[in-house]
């Protein structure tokens, strides 16, 4: 953990991804770099493999062909107990918070201590306290995750995935579905976290205007590879006419409006009464 | 008649890929039995629920079915003048085929359903992902302690239907149709062998409790995360289960008893 939390050497390396989920491409020699203790964000349009690429990261899945190295290890490579090991310095966000339902808020704070340290139980009550509070929930530590709302499973999940001081969290689409006030919560919570705990971020969102508020580097992909990328500025600065469409929130652009199909005339004028299945 | 035979050779490259699954999912999950032990306070709970919670519906089934297993042999004894073998009767249909087949059944659709929906659960909520990325192993937190829990629990409670039937058969014989109570417990202790007939319900009890458990867990780690999946993989957890616990009684009588 002496590591220099901003430091030049990046976090995380992907070069040259190909990942295939069946018989579809999702990332087609996809490259990036995340650079140490900064927020990172990855964006695109629903279904280019965001959370996908998060997976890869964290050795969920293997890659087809090409390597993502996490803090200098190439994952894919690692052996099972290696990946764990690596795997308690990160913290992963899930979308849905990923509570344990079995367990109260403080129970699944508590779960990552009590499961990877054999501190004793008045430690672990002040740390998951700790965690709770640095989220506004710690009032809440009884509840069971069926009475949270989306937003506040969020945060427990984050204090959860902060419970071992991870030296990155990655977050998957962290702003989805959360109303104005919960989302303004959310940002101010992962920017807190990554400016006072030093910890490299990685968002995958779809929310521009959120995500360029907190980002210090920005990724765009689309079609299995990075369309654009730098600083928010400069993203929006240079951007190509894909990225300007998804930026500004066009409806038809370089993405077309309507899903490949054929003629629309023809299909009006030819089509009817053909067999559809 | 191709459209026919394509389809079923679809299904059967289905079947050999999830009989193949299966068998990688298994040896993962005996590979990770020593988390029963090292996480004894998880399987207890886990006992709790797939065995205990069970005891009651595997009770108040082994009752009705010892009580008309009671009427069944007594009509057709009676006839015979044999009515004081009834306890025999009773004991060995229970001991060597009701009791495993039946605790099966009722195991599978009660607490194998229950495995399959919770553990279906998890992995569309993204639990077990979650504990994935917190470095903790579901083989060990998840899996290992349901199936010893579930492969524990299965030849207990078909010993407890046998016990409670053999009662059940007591009721109606003896109590409401006169057969004397000696000679039913004399009858049932003079005609069952610990050998041949206790032991090969044992064995059979253990080998369902292991196959119907193995299929529960892991519809439910294979189940498409999606509530229509899940209930996909409940229903499949007991329909296969219904199907490999007869299916493997016959083999397993035919090895025990005949001269196959």
């Amino acid at each position: 953990m002496s590591k220099d939390p901003v430091s030049e050497t990046p976090h995380v390396v992907v070069e040259d991804l190909v990942f295939r989920r069946g018989r579809k491409l999702i990332f087609d020699g996809l490259s990036l770099t995340v650079p140490r203790g900064r927020v990172t964000t990855v964006m695109g349009p629903s279904g280019t493999g965001k959370t996908t690429l998060l997976r890869l990261i964290g050795g969920q899945l293997r890659p087809d062909s090409g390597r993502i190295w996490v803090d200098g290890e190439e994952v894919a490579r690692l052996s099972n107990r290696r990946l764990y090991a690596l795997r308690k310095r990160m913290g992963m966000l899930f979308q849905t918070g990923a509570l344990l339902t079995d367990m109260n808020v403080f129970e699944n704070v508590a779960f990552p201590l009590r499961e990877h340290t054999r501190l004793p139980e008045e430690l672990i009550r002040n740390l998951v306290l700790m965690k709770l509070e640095a989220v506004g929930l710690r009032g809440a530590s009884d509840l069971s995750p069926a009475q949270l709302s989306g937003g506040m499973a969020r945060r427990v999940a984050l204090a959860r995935a902060i419970a071992l001081d991870p030296d990155m969290i990655l977050y998957d689409e962290p702003f989805a579905g959360l109303d104005p006030i919960t989302m303004g919560q959310i940002v101010t919570l992962i920017q807190r976290t990554n400016k006072t705990l030093g910890l490299t971020s990685v968002l995958v969102t779809h929310d521009v205007v959120e995500a360029m508020a907190i980002s210090d580097q920005v990724v765009l992909i689309a079609e299995g590879r990075v369309m654009d990328s730098g600083t928010a500025e400069e993203v929006r600065a240079g951007a190509s006419e894909w990225s300007k469409q998804f930026l500004g929130g066009y409806p038809d652009g370089p993405v077309p409006f309507h899903y490949p199909g054929s003629s629309y005339r023809d299909d009006l004028l030819n089509g009817a009464g053909r067999d559809r299945d | 008649m191709i459209e026919f035979l394509s389809g079923l050779g679809r299904s059967g490259l289905h079947w050999l890929a999830v009989l193949g699954r299966a068998s990688a999912f298994l040896f993962r999950v005996l590979l990770a039995q020593d988390a029963v032990v090292r996480r004894f306070r998880l399987t207890l709970a886990e006992i709790y629920s797939v065995g205990v919670r069970s005891m009651l519906i595997i009770m108040v089934s082994g009752l009705f079915v010892g009580m008309v297993l009671g009427y069944q042999g007594y009509i057709t004894l009676v006839n015979f003048g044999a009515a004081e073998a009834l306890g025999g009767v009773v004991a060995l249909s229970l001991v060597r085929e009701l009791g495993p087949v039946v605790t099966a059944l009722l195991f599978a659709g009660r607490a194998g359903s229950a495995l399959t929906a919770e553990i279906g659960l998890m992995k569309t909520t993204e639990q077990l992902s979650a504990m994935e990325m917190m470095a903790v192993d579901p083989y060990r937190r998840v899996f290992a302690p349901r199936f010893f829990a579930g492969f524990l629990s299965m030849p207990l409670l078909a010993a407890l239907f046998s016990a409670v039937g053999v009662m059940g058969g007591y009721i109606v014989g003896v109590g409401l149709l006169g057969v004397d109570s000696g000679s039913y417990f004399s009858q049932m202790q003079a005609v069952t062998d610990w050998h041949e007939d206790v032991m090969s319900g044992v064995i059979k009890s253990i080998v369902f409790g292991f196959v119907v458990t193995w299929i529960a867990v892991f519809q439910g780690f294979d189940a498409e995360p999606t509530s229509e999946g899940i209930s996909r993989a409940t229903t499949q957890t007991v329909v296969v289960s219904a199907l490999a616990v007869l299916g493997l009684d016959f083999i397993l009588t035919g090895l025990m008893f005949g001269d196959m």
